[in-house]
């Protein structure tokens, strides 16, 4: 995929994966592996970026014996997949002209 | 590599980033082997995952912009001293020139770079552009009725034509290396202002 799209596609993607539950790094990497391959300094980047935006918290809980952060989504980081929604309704009809069949526009 | 030694190795790579910083980088890494040897993986497999401390150096490196480190660097750890300002007021003079001149030198190193590509892009069209030309070259030969002049005119073309041919591969090849040479060279000059920050701490 274009690197520029894949870019602007990641901060959302991790949204999205801590948005129905809290998450931590290792399972937020494993739920997107289907779909978009990110190394783990990329992704401590993103988190990063999104925790100073405010779009999520960070939170240490115990786990096995050690400390394992988890993070929560907030109010601004759901707005985020809103506008992300939003935008992609807008995109939808672009992707359709552009790969439109040359039989259905004669 | 153990968990300790791949932290460590990457402790050591890291150092330049700012301690608060640098302990949170090397939790979140800690963590991550930790959850893969959760999951069934050796340590020596869980640290192999994350990649090499090299790489994950590289890559911080490069995201950290160069206007942050140059402000890191240049931002004094403590107030400075009446005579220190006094020093560096007299001084500039001096160091202004040096510094304009270093930077100057860089510039001068990226134009080298990219006036290389430009010229082999130039060749490929000249190259080109004779190939075309023997065509006419040939036509005048033949209208002056030196048949064999104009079979050695067209020759020359078809064998330009080739080169240029050749030449499209070879300007793409050295536009990606120049490219390449370019970020590292950035790079670089980051690791200048990394290598001295460690030295002073």
């Amino acid at each position: 995929m274009d690197i520029q799209l894949k870019r602007g596609l990641l901060d959302v993607c991790v949204l999205a994966a801590i948005k129905n539950e809290d998450s931590y790094g290792y399972q937020i990497i494993k739920d997107m592996k289907p779909y978009l391959e990110l190394s783990e300094s990329t992704l401590y980047t993103i988190l990063k970026r999104l925790e100073t935006a405010d779009m999520l918290t960070v939170r240490s809980a115990e786990h096995g014996g050690r400390l394992r952060k988890y993070y929560h989504i907030t109010g601004k980081g759901l707005a985020r997949i809103e506008e992300f929604r939003d935008d992609w309704k807008e995109i939808l009809p672009i992707y359709q002209f552009i790969t439109r069949e040359e039989a259905e526009h004669e | 590599m153990s968990k300790e030694t791949f932290l460590k190795t990457l402790r050591e790579k890291l150092s330049f980033l700012p301690q608060e910083d640098l302990e949170e980088r090397l939790a979140f890494y800690g963590e991550m082997i930790d959850d893969r040897i959760e999951e069934g993986m050796t340590e020596e497999e869980a640290a192999a995952a994350i990649g090499t401390a090299e790489e994950i150096a590289e890559q911080v490196m490069s995201e950290i912009p160069l206007s942050k480190l140059v402000i890191k660097k240049m931002k004094p750890k403590r107030k400075l001293r009446t005579w220190e300002i006094v020093l560096l007021a007299l001084g500039s003079p001096v160091w202004i020139p040096l510094l304009a001149a270093a930077a100057v030198v860089l510039i001068c190193v990226y134009a080298v770079i990219w006036t290389i590509v430009i010229c082999i892009y130039a060749v490929t069209v000249s190259f080109a552009g004779g190939a075309v030309l023997s065509v006419p070259g040939a036509v005048q030969y033949i209208s002056r009725g030196n048949l064999p002049g104009a079979v050695f005119v067209l020759g020359a073309g078809i064998f330009l034509a080739g080169l240029s041919i050749l030449m499209i591969f070879v300007s793409i090849w050295i536009t990606k290396k120049a490219a390449k040479i370019t970020s590292r060279l950035l790079l670089w000059i980051k690791s200048l202002f990394i290598r001295k920050e460690n030295k002073e701490s």
